[in-house]
């Protein structure tokens, strides 16, 4: 009898409570930049493709939902021929975020993207591929990475010597 | 003998070194500048443990294990702090200066040195200052050069020019800044440069052909292959993503190909993925070849076969199934081997040869140890490479007989080439022209196929009296032939290599002499010869009838239809019997991998599935019959030729191909109907073959993008495909266990991700593989005697024609690898090659083009300067498009046009 009516004057002094509940889609909520929604490629502070087609990301992947295909310019920078993300398969579990060595990959707060069709989940390289740095403005792989690219000849990385003359034999 | 490791006690066998003894037994031990084929030099400091004086010994003292022999009682320590400590210092040293390219580099997830690194535990970088860089080179389109990622271990100028004799690779200038690469930019001249991609612990050098459609190795689905592109057989992984053959890797098979494979082998894959495939069946309407429908072509097939009087062509580059599939189809009365009429009579001989006579026919690793070698008229690197490093290894013999004269073991490396010097086993090379084995070689021989026929009959005399003698021998050949016999007679292990190069039924007889007579003497001599094709012994043994034999049964009206099975005739005799033959059959049935003159002239051609999408056996030139499995599930129509000809006899209306359903059921019908090649089943497990209940999966358990790789066509993924014919699945699941040698998809031991863990796959390192290493001898010899009777005619040079006789390119010679892009740009443009004294005398330039006339047909080719060709002889390339070459040696006239 008493848990009966202790019960209902819980429920009453529920009902003057802030609500949690907020008027979506009307209502945004917050999240967190590090939040773990829609996987986007980003771009290098110049401008070009972060991604070097490394195939971390994919083997990474617990369900396996990443495929793609590496492939070089002319001057030697690996880029993905395709690059796939299938989302109906994808679980938002920020491994291949954290596999990434060039930060190209990431997660964003973004989980706005069902679809009445699933084929439609499939994302292709130009639905991954934003404009910017996303969340590292400043790291370029390149600018480390030792292979030659265009525009940046061998030496020029960071903490790098200019290249050794392979015929001098001072000491 | 026993030894400890950290207290606890093993057996391990004398002789060996203390690095390759904890390997064997399973310690992880990090090693770099070490390499089973090639010994210890000591030079990288990885490898080190601690080694106690006796069980009272606490401090011990750090020795490197690779420079260490294994003693009785020997106490030592793997896991010690302070030798771990020395270890993971010195890789920290080591990649002070490694570029930060893993992710963009090719070696990445089978990085030797990425595994080693992270076996010692060294995982952050200390060092802050600039890291040392140099330009890298172009080595040609097999391999591709990174210099900053070299670690200086030196195994690459090890390999390359103390193992297999190249000279265009060289270490230059000094101390950190030791730079390995060419003189300058180039071609590596060697033809097992591609093994520098697997000796090189990390990415300096890496596959090129790869590079174009990049894949990680754990992404790739693989299966174990067989080389395709000689009749070595030596053991291949074949690799492939998203429908397309990505890659080959040597499959380490201790009695034939060991950890190497020849850059044909290596890089001709890509005729697999070359856009000229046949990919669905075709039919002649209206006078032009046009794709049909499976079910089309069937329907035609059956109106042709009904009432036909077939004749199969058999091909001695297809399986021995789907050889004897056709052999049921047309009948044994109307089965022809698709091979010149002198390739025929030949193999057949050899099989005579071998099965009749004493000598065996050696493995790879059997000619690796003779020490004694006569090569009788075989330019063995571009018509065997494989063997031709296996015999440049086989003058090393003499060096390891004098190391253990002098107590160093033969595995340290240095110490034993200190003390030999240049002492070597000997080696002979009788052949029409320079080869590249002349210079290890102790004398080498220049002379028309007739001449060096007389030669190994006089050498078979010098050995054996009772040996047939050459009549008319000049006294130099006299000489030299007692020189070779002296040194053949001496050796425990001596070799006689011949082969079908020369269509020289000669030259095969004299080698056969020289061997059987060294086996009469009491040598345990072996025979070994070269066969042009992958199954060209495999046909030989199957007993089909001589082509000619065919093209007369079609010419007679016994045989009005052709099926021609993966067989290009225009390459096996003369255009115009190739021409008439086709005009002649009423019908003519191709299946076939890749358009080609024979295909253009077919009323049906059938799209055959290659090497990779099919499965099937093959026997070497050694006589070994090897499994093949298939790599992928090919799409849309094509499929093996086995399936396509029993569909044919299926349509048809034979009853007994519908008990062909899987690959055993037609392998089991093949070894009861033939009985030479009766062993062929036990070559790899039965398809019911499981492991712990589950099928050997060809994916590695890292696969990735199964969810993903074909969502763009269809979002929900489809089933993977059977595999009904072999204990393979398409699939990454299943029980974590090495699986039979002859069923390893790929090489990968937990820690060891890169090649090197074939590691966990032997016995004993650089020893058999666990289970025995895969394949099954066919051919064993019979004590037998009689000698082969000799031909006393001397050859002699005609002043206005030259014997032409056949040159072969390791690149261009044989029929499919110059497909794949990276082959044909090495290979040449088809010449006509003129000592420089008689193109003098024909007033023709280096370049020019001359006139050869021979068999009645004139052709124009471009000379080339030869001056290790013998008075009288010419030389034609053989296989190269643009010149029939079928049936070389012939006389021809060579004059300068107008």
């Amino acid at each position: 009898m008493f848990s009966i009516l202790r019960t209902l004057w819980n429920i009453l002094l529920h009902s003057f409570r802030p609500r949690v509940t907020i008027q979506y889609p009307d209502e945004k909520p917050y999240l967190a930049p590090r939040y773990r929604g829609r996987i986007i490629l980003s771009r290098d502070p110049d401008g070009g493709e972060r991604c070097v087609a490394c195939y971390l990301c994919a083997v990474a992947c617990p369900v396996d939902c990443i495929s793609l295909q590496a492939t070089e310019d002319e001057h030697g920078r690996r880029y993905p021929d395709f690059f796939r993300i299938n989302f109906s398969r994808c679980i938002f579990c920020g491994y291949c975020e954290e596999a990434c060595p060039t930060y190209a990959i990431q997660l964003t707060p973004d989980f706005e993207i069902c679809e009445y069709d699933r084929q439609n989940l499939v994302y292709e390289k130009e639905d991954l591929l934003i404009s910017g740095p996303g969340k590292y403005p400043d790291y370029s792989f390149w600018r480390v990475a030792g292979v030659q690219i265009g525009g940046k000849a061998k030496g020029e990385s960071e903490r790098e010597d200019a290249p050794a003359d392979v015929r001098n034999l001072l000491p | 003998m026993k030894i400890f490791v950290d207290n606890r006690p093993f057996d391990v066998h004398a002789g060996q070194s203390l690095l390759q003894a904890c390997l064997t037994l399973g310690f992880d031990l990090p090693y770099f500048c070490w390499h089973p084929a090639m010994g210890s030099v000591g030079a990288c400091r990885q490898c080190a443990v601690k080694q106690y004086k006796d069980e009272a010994d606490k401090r011990g003292r750090i020795v490197m294990s690779c420079m260490t022999p294994v003693t009785e009682d020997l106490r030592i320590s793997v896991k010690d702090a302070e030798v771990s400590a020395f270890r993971a210092g010195v890789i920290e040293g080591l990649m002070i200066s490694h570029p930060h390219d893993c992710p963009v580099c090719d070696e990445g997830g089978e990085c030797h040195l990425q595994d080693m690194t992270v076996m010692t535990g060294h995982n952050y970088r200390r060092y802050r200052f600039n890291k040392r860089t140099f330009r890298n080179q172009y080595l040609g389109p097999f391999v591709n050069h990174e210099m900053n990622r070299c670690i200086q271990c030196y195994r690459c100028v090890r390999y390359y020019r103390e193992y297999t004799g190249g000279r265009d690779l060289d270490v230059f200038a000094l101390r950190n800044l030791a730079y390995f690469g060419r003189y300058e930019d180039g071609v590596l001249e060697n033809e097992f440069a591609g093994n520098l991609v697997e000796i090189c612990p990390t990415g300096v050098f890496t596959d090129k052909t790869l590079k174009h459609h990049y894949t990680r190795k754990w992404d790739l689905q693989m299966a174990p292959s067989v080389c395709v592109h000689c009749a070595l057989g030596c053991n291949t992984t074949a690799g492939e993503r998203y429908g397309s053959l990505r890659r080959i890797v040597n499959r380490y098979n201790g009695e034939v190909n060991g950890y190497f494979l020849c850059d044909r082998g290596r890089f001709g894959y890509e005729f697999v993925n070359h856009k000229d495939r046949i990919r669905q069946p075709l039919a002649r309407k209206n006078g032009r070849l046009r794709p049909v429908t499976r079910s089309e072509a069937l329907s035609q097939l059956r109106s042709i076969l009904s009432g036909a009087k077939l004749a199969g062509i058999a091909s001695p580059r297809a399986s021995l199934e789907a050889n004897f599939v056709l052999r049921a189809l047309v009948g044994p009365e109307r089965f022809y081997a698709g091979v010149s009429e002198a390739q025929y009579r030949l193999t057949a001989a050899i099989i005579e040869l071998l099965k009749t006579g004493p000598a065996h026919t050696p493995s790879l690793r059997e000619i690796e140890r003779s020490d004694a070698v006569l090569i009788l008229g075989e330019d063995v690197t571009n018509v065997a490479p494989r063997m031709a490093l296996a015999l440049r290894q086989s003058v090393r013999q003499a060096a390891f007989r004098l190391a253990e004269k002098l107590h160093i073991p033969v595995w340290l490396d240095h110490p034993v080439r200190e003390a030999a010097q240049d002492l070597r086993s000997p080696l002979f090379v009788a052949a029409t022209h320079g080869t590249k084995l002349d210079d290890v070689a102790k004398e080498a021989f220049h002379a028309a196929p007739l001449e060096i026929a007389r030669l190994g009959f006089a050498v078979a005399h010098a050995i054996d009296a009772s040996a047939p003698e050459p009549a008319n021998l000049s006294e130099e050949m006299r000489a030299l032939a007692s020189r070779i016999a002296e040194a053949l007679k001496g050796a425990s292990k001596p070799l006689v290599v011949s082969g079908t190069s020369l269509n020289s039924q000669e030259v095969v007889d004299a080698a056969a002499n020289v061997a059987w007579a060294l086996c009469r003497i009491g040598k345990p001599a072996s025979l070994s010869f070269t066969l042009p094709e992958c199954n060209s012994m495999g046909l030989a043994l199957m007993g089909a009838k001589p082509f000619v034999e065919g093209m007369e049964a079609v010419r007679n009206g016994e045989a009005d239809s052709l099926v021609v099975l993966e067989n290009d005739l225009y390459r096996r005799t003369s255009r115009e019997n190739v021409d008439a033959l086709l005009a002649t059959a009423q019908h003519v049935i191709v299946l076939d991998l890749l358009a080609n003159p024979t295909t253009a002239k077919a009323e049906v051609v059938l799209p055959a599935g290659s090497f990779a999408e099919a499965e099937g056996t093959l026997v070497s030139s050694e006589g070994r019959a090897q499994r093949l499995f298939r790599v992928y599930a090919p799409g849309g129509d094509v499929q093996e030729s086995w399936r396509w000809l029993r569909d044919m006899m299926a349509e048809a209306g034979r009853q007994e191909a519908t008990a062909w359903e899987t690959f055993d059921d037609v392998l089991g019908s093949t070894a009861q109907a033939i009985p030479a090649i009766h062993g062929a089943v036990g070559a790899a497990p039965p398809a019911t073959f499981r492991l712990a209940g589950a099928k050997i999966p060809r994916e590695p358990h890292r696969y990735s993008g199964r969810t993903a790789m074909l969502a763009n066509i269809s979002v929900s993924e489809p089933k993977p495909p059977e595999d009904a014919d072999s204990p393979l699945s398409y699939t990454m699941e299943g029980y974590p266990e090495q699986p039979p040698p002859a069923l390893t998809p790929y090489f990968w031991a937990p820690g060891w991700n890169s090649i090197q863990s074939v590691n966990a796959f032997q016995e004993e390192i650089a020893g058999p593989l666990r289970g025995g290493d895969p394949g099954v001898r066919l051919i064993e010899p019979r004590p037998g005697n009689g000698y082969r009777s000799c031909v006393s005619e001397a050859f002699v040079a005609r002043g206005e024609a030259w014997l032409l006789a056949p040159l072969y390119h390791i690149f261009g010679s044989e029929e499919l690898s110059p497909w794949a892009p990276a082959v044909s740009e090495l290979a040449p443009q088809t010449y006509v090659a003129l000592r420089p004294d008689d193109a003098s005398r024909l007033g023709a330039e280096e370049g020019q083009e001359v006139e050869v006339q021979w068999n009645g047909t004139a052709h124009r080719l471009p000379v080339k300067f030869r001056a290790d060709l013998p008075a009288g002889v010419a030389g034609l390339p053989v296989g190269l498009p643009g010149t029939e070459c079928a049936g070389l040696p012939v006389w021809a006239k060579i004059s300068k046009p107008l």
